[in-house]
């Protein structure tokens, strides 16, 4: 099952390596990952998508905690968490198609960045799976470049749940 | 006043005795600040490796963080198995590298190398201090954090410029880590649960492993053990956490445990994982072991909780905290009748009677049991520091030797490595020179660290190695026998090239040979009383397998035993 991490921490050096390895040692596997600043200064925020049973999910949080620099680890739980990815393609397209593309990726939200002699960038913000449903509809055209950032995500503002989900074996 | 002389202060602001270490280019100013003066002890290693493991030695014998000091590159990456090693068993220790010139980070300069992401997986934590100004700040973290929570290594690593820059120093009071947080207290609920299965439980044993020792929780374990009349099963790192000689002491479980423990473990109804980490060395095949045993685990690492084995009931903080709650706890229960367990205890010890350990004995060879029964019956009631190697020596160490104290068996438990004896002898001698330290080692361990007995001799901290020489790499040999058909590769060592009596006299010590039962008395019994570092080589039966074993993946009751009945000895610990 996948699982989405958000892991708040002290903005030094080698805070990102620290978690990589510690997947790396243990045998998890990352999806995908976004780092950027928070709020806080001198703290970030990563986001990491994983793969995995419950089990190990547990054990990955509490590995996490471990760490020096990692001020907490939640779970953007699933239907209580607001999550977005940005989608940067660059599709070939000849002058004939253009038009016909540019007006479906605009109906579903994505915005035209460039535009070239036989080709044209495209950028769309949505959730994981609107940008999967967007990277088919351009598959036709034949994609020359794709590029994700990977999931972010805050808890939503109108949940009444808290979907921040700290791990109850840690005090 | 530099950053070398900054180091220095800040060791002795944590009250470091002594450190271990190597000079070398990227440490130099470091060095030259020892040369100003220090109230630390510097004991001179030959080899980075020893100075770690010496360390470990030292921090495993006190209780206290260990610190080993070394230069950048080789110097650094030496240190990598020590810091290894005390990452799997959980040893506090800070370790202070060298590293090049700031501007030349980076560059392939001269015995430059990345030391913090080479250990980036064995560590708790590691720092590059980039700023003299930081020195005082990161080493109190350092401390800090090698020693709270669950103990492990951590490493600074400093460059050369960083040592030489002259700053106003002060040693900070507080340490700032607002990501680090383990825990410091019990959950009460936990503790009134726990107590309760253990206090009604028929057949409860009491699974005790090395953070009880790193908890200092000894003290309140006997009182736990002694307030429920509850059996007491010690893995090899929590040798010595309990007294073996003690009533409610029933050996040590997994592949080389005795079989009455393996039973206790197995067949138990409450069994009471007190900071120990269910290691395959000890579950055997983890689906088969303890079934259906409810499971109480105390540790102060929430991430042992429920990683191998499912946790019935888990109690997560110090252990020394948790573990007098729960003395007191089970003391109330029994107090209000809950009914001492009678008849577990009576068929732990009828299970001891019934499968001791056994060896056969031979006419023509040394046996290496009675070279470790030899030494346990010399030592016993004195205040002896062992430490072993690893191999077949390192489990007829734990079977044999009866440790009556805490902190009194050093041993590589968790990477298993080869030649930590001799520098953690040297280590726990510097850290409790009243003590008498003996190494049992073997020939192939011996081998791999020997050159720190010229610091044993020269920065007069005499130890007492008695090597178990069986001319193999012994436990590989009975691997071999075992599972490879008797295919023997590479595992023949030879007895007497070294020659290792003449090789301690080289050294600047004393050698002794045994080859025969008759002479072990006199040797060891001279070497024990001399107050200088001795190696006392005796010539065992190559031949000689280390029993009871569980085959590795095996369930632990699926147990090999030595069935030779003709002529053997048996041996029942108490």
């Amino acid at each position: 099952m996948k699982h989405t991490l958000s892991v708040v921490v002290e903005d030094r050096p080698g805070a990102l390596t620290r978690i990589a390895t510690m997947f790396a040692r243990r045998g998890f596997n990352i999806e995908s990952l976004a780092v950027g600043p928070t709020e806080r200064p001198g703290v970030s925020c990563i986001t990491l998508r994983v793969d995995c049973t419950q089990h190990s999910l547990e054990q990955i949080e509490k590995q996490i905690h471990k760490l020096v620099n990692v001020l907490r680890v939640t779970e953007l739980v699933a239907g209580e968490a607001v999550e977005r990815e940005l989608l940067v393609v660059r599709v070939s397209a000849a002058p004939e198609r253009r038009a016909e593309l540019v007006t479906t990726a605009e109906a579903l939200g994505g915005r035209l960045l460039d535009v070239g002699p036989d080709a044209v960038v495209l950028e769309l913000t949505g959730t994981p799976e609107e940008l999967d449903a967007f990277h088919e509809l351009c598959h036709p055209y034949g994609i020359l470049d794709l590029v994700r950032t990977g999931r972010i995500g805050v808890p939503r503002a109108s949940s009444r749940r808290r979907a921040q989900r700290r791990l109850a074996a840690i005090n | 006043m530099t950053g070398g002389d900054a180091i220095l202060r800040s060791l002795e602001a944590e009250g470091v005795d002594v450190m271990f270490g190597i000079p070398g280019g990227a440490i130099m100013p470091t060095y030259d600040a020892m040369a100003r003066g220090t109230a630390v002890r510097h004991v001179l290693a030959r080899h980075e490796q020893g100075a770690g493991h010496m360390a470990q030695g030292y921090a495993r014998a006190s209780g206290r963080v260990g610190v080993a000091i070394a230069t950048s590159g080789p110097g650094a990456t030496n240190l990598v198995t020590p810091i290894a090693d005390a990452w799997m068993d959980s040893t506090p220790l800070v370790c202070i590298t060298g590293q090049v010139r700031s501007t030349l980070i980076g560059t392939d300069a001269f015995q430059e190398c990345d030391i913090t992401g080479i250990t980036m997986p064995i560590v708790k934590h590691s720092w590059l201090v980039q700023d003299a100004r930081d020195l005082g700040a990161t080493l109190k973290a350092a401390f800090h954090v090698a020693r709270s929570g669950r103990c492990g290594p951590v490493l600074v690593d400093v460059p050369r410029d960083v040592q030489e820059t002259a700053f106003d120093f002060s040693y900070p009071a507080d340490v700032d880590l607002p990501g680090w947080r383990p825990p410091t207290k019990v959950h009460p609920l936990q503790i009134r649960e726990a107590a309760r299965a253990i206090a009604t439980a028929r057949k409860p044993v009491l699974y005790v492993g090395g953070g009880t020792l790193n908890g200092d929780a000894c003290g309140e374990l006997l009182r736990l053990a002694e307030a429920g009349s509850l059996p007491v099963v010690t893995t090899l790192m929590g040798k010595s956490a309990f007294p073996e000689t003690h009533e409610l002491h029933f050996g040590w479980p997994g592949m080389h445990g005795a079989k009455w423990s393996n039973l206790a473990m197995n067949s138990c109804d409450v069994l009471v994982a007190i900071g120990a980490r269910f290691d395959d060395r000890v579950t055997g095949k983890l689906s088969a072991f303890a079934p259906g045993a409810t499971v109480v685990h105390l540790d102060i690492d929430p991430a042992e909780i429920s990683k191998l084995r499912d946790a019935d009931i888990p109690v997560v903080g110090p252990l020394r905290t948790a573990v007098a709650a729960l003395g007191d706890e089970v003391a109330r229960h029994r107090a209000e009748h809950a009914p001492v367990p009678e008849t577990w205890l009576a068929q732990l010890r009828a299970w001891r009677e019934q499968y001791p350990l056994r060896y056969g004995t031979s006419e023509e060879w040394l046996k290496p049991q009675q070279v470790l029964q030899t030494l346990q019956r010399l030592t016993a009631g004195t205040d002896v520091i062992v430490t072993t190697g690893v191999g077949q020596h390192q489990m007829w160490a734990m079977q044999y030797v009866l440790s009556e104290r805490p902190r009194s068996f050093i041993t590589s438990g968790g990477l298993g490595t080869m030649g930590y004896g001799i520098p953690a002898a040297i280590g726990a001698k510097a850290a409790r020179p009243e003590a008498k330290v003996v190494c049992v080692d073997g020939d192939g361990c011996f081998q791999m660290t020997a050159q720190e007995l010229v610091t044993a001799t020269i920065e007069e901290l005499p130890i007492v190695v008695v090597l178990v020489n069986n001319a193999h790499l012994g436990m590989v040999t009975q691997w071999q026998d075992m599972f490879f058909d008797g295919r023997r590769s590479h595992v023949h060592l030879t007895s007497q090239v070294p020659d290792y009596a003449r090789l301690a006299e080289a050294y600047g010590g004393v050698g002794m040979v045994v080859t025969d039962e008759t002479e072990l008395d006199a040797a060891l019994g001279e070497a024990l009383e001399l107050d200088r570092t001795v190696v006392v080589d005796c010539r065992v039966d190559p031949a000689e397998q280390v029993f009871p074993m569980i085959p590795a993946g095996a369930a632990a009751l699926d147990m090999l035993e030595y069935t030779d009945a003709e002529a053997s000895v048996e041996v029942r610990a108490l």
